[in-house]
């Protein structure tokens, strides 16, 4: 009973988010700090795991095709369309639901049990659509080039484990990344990453700006919100796979 | 004037409010008291339109609050200026900044007419060459002091504060609480205090309405507080040695 009421309550928020905000101004340059602090600030952590992983990716390949029949360059093929396809636009999103989602969820939590969202109130503002309305705009927009740079770290971070191993070449990566190149599937990675962002912006809002009591209530709900916003994105990644690719 | 008529409020099937029935007039202070758990902070927050009442009507200057369109709901939203007991002033912005707020989102006014503003209500409120800090930056006394300042940055016509001196030393309480009294003096605001500090009720109650469970128990001015025999008043506001003291130096000087 609990879980449909929050769902009916998620969907109200929405529908106080989506409005027209009360001033241009103010808006635009809560825009932009929401870009820095949502995006820009999530830049180096998005680099160094995608280069890594992407290595890692690309060395596992390696080492499981033993098969001499199997040409070197399908460790290129494979690990460009698992990191296009999986872990560019899942992995990473569910590392920013880690990042983004409990910063999110613990500054609005602090804004609520403060009283500061309900000086907003006071003053007339429409609190949900000044707080969320940005994070939502700034995650939906920022994220796709945050996942396509993932994609490009971690396919050149495939290269450089492999060149460096001695378990492929170069030039056999090379020809296995530019083997039947599928230009729907980044279609695919984009439009997966555009609903990951938009629940990484507003599933932990929901859980911070509804939190009640003080710290450890702020802190609950910053780990609740983690666990929640990971779990809908991996039912929405099952979901779109199935009605995008299939 | 506000003008509060039978105000029911509860939560979850427990009563909380059970009839008030009271008025605050422009350019007085007004405190309410109560222990806790009495509803005071439920009644501050129906009257600044937080909680909507189940039942009673509130109105400001004759206009019933629970009949507001989203318009007038709007307006007089611009018309209300709210100190909160932790301040609620916003952590990520500066002095100015948070002073500045009400102006940006309501005002249609160049940046040096609101830098104006915002630079004639900080000295208002004693506080200058403090717009660049950050609320974490300032003491106890210095956030009240700016949360007082976005208070009344856009001319309210009703100030509520909701202990205002929770948390001061007594110094500082004192000089918080003239500050409020001359502003709402100066302004002709209606001014709505929450308070358990007696010496706010001493100094600056020109109205106390005194809240027990949920109701209305007593209402009066400071002087007439000292007379009161009202049992629920007496040992609340006398649970005190020092005021008991005060209130016998009071009732002898007027040979009472």
């Amino acid at each position: 009973m609990k879980y449909l009421e929050d769902i009916g309550k998620y969907f109200m928020m929405l529908g106080q988010v989506f409005k027209r905000p009360q001033k241009g101004r103010v808006f635009y340059e809560a825009l932009i700090k929401e870009i820095e602090e949502l995006g820009l600030k999530s830049l180096g952590i998005i680099m160094f795991i995608s280069f890594f992983i992407g290595g890692v990716i690309a060395l596992q390949t390696a080492l499981n095709l033993e098969n001499p029949f199997i040409p070197k360059s399908l460790i290129g093929f494979a690990a460009k369309r698992s990191i296009i396809l999986e872990f560019a636009p899942t992995f990473c999103s569910i590392i920013l639901a880690g990042k983004v989602g409990s910063y999110i969820t613990s500054s609005i939590g602090t804004m609520r049990v403060t009283e500061q969202i309900d000086a907003l109130e006071v003053m007339g503002i429409n609190s949900l659509n000044y707080l969320v309305l940005p994070k939502v705009i700034a995650t939906v927009f920022f994220y796709p080039f945050l996942i396509a740079l993932a994609m490009i770290l971690g396919i050149f971070g495939g290269w450089v484990a492999g060149v460096l191993s001695g378990l492929f070449t170069g030039a056999d990566y090379i020809e296995g990344i530019q083997t039947t190149f599928n230009p729907y599937l980044i279609r695919y990675a984009i439009i997966k990453t555009l609903v990951f962002a938009f629940l990484i912006a507003t599933v932990p809002s929901f859980h911070g700006y509804y939190v009640k009591g003080g710290s450890i209530a702020v802190g609950k709900a910053s780990t609740q919100s983690v666990v929640w916003t990971t779990v809908l994105i991996v039912i929405a990644n099952y979901f779109l796979t199935q009605m995008l690719l299939t | 004037m506000i003008d509060v008529k039978n105000l029911h409020k509860g939560f979850g099937g427990v009563q909380v409010l059970k009839g008030i029935t009271t008025n605050f007039h422009p350019g007085k202070t007004s405190l309410i008291i109560g222990q806790s758990g009495s509803g005071k902070t439920v009644f501050l927050k129906s009257l600044i339109g937080l909680h909507t009442p189940e039942e009673g009507t509130i109105s400001f200057d004759g206009r019933v609050s629970t009949n507001f369109t989203n318009e007038e709901r709007r307006q007089w939203r611009q018309e209300i200026g709210m100190v909160f007991q932790g301040s609620a002033l916003f952590d990520s912005q500066t002095v100015e900044e948070n002073v500045m707020f009400p102006l940006k989102m309501f005002k249609k006014q160049s940046q040096k007419e609101m830098l104006e503003r915002v630079n004639f209500v900080l000295d208002r409120v004693n506080l200058t060459n403090s717009n660049k800090k950050f609320p974490a930056e300032l003491s106890g006394g210095m956030q009240k002091r700016v949360a007082i300042a976005r208070a009344i940055v856009m001319n309210p016509k009703y100030l509520f504060c909701d202990e205002p001196n929770s948390g001061l030393d007594p110094q500082t309480a004192i000089v918080i609480d003239k500050l409020i009294q001359e502003i709402t003096d100066e302004y002709q605001i209606t001014t709505v205090i929450n308070t358990h500090d007696m010496n706010s009720v001493m100094e600056i109650g020109e109205k106390i309405v005194f809240l027990k469970d949920g109701r209305k128990a007593w209402e009066g001015s400071s002087n007439e507080i000292f007379k009161t025999d009202n049992e629920a008043v007496v040992s609340f506001v006398y649970s005190s040695n020092l005021f008991k003291k005060v209130r016998e130096a009071y009732l002898n000087e007027k040979n009472l």
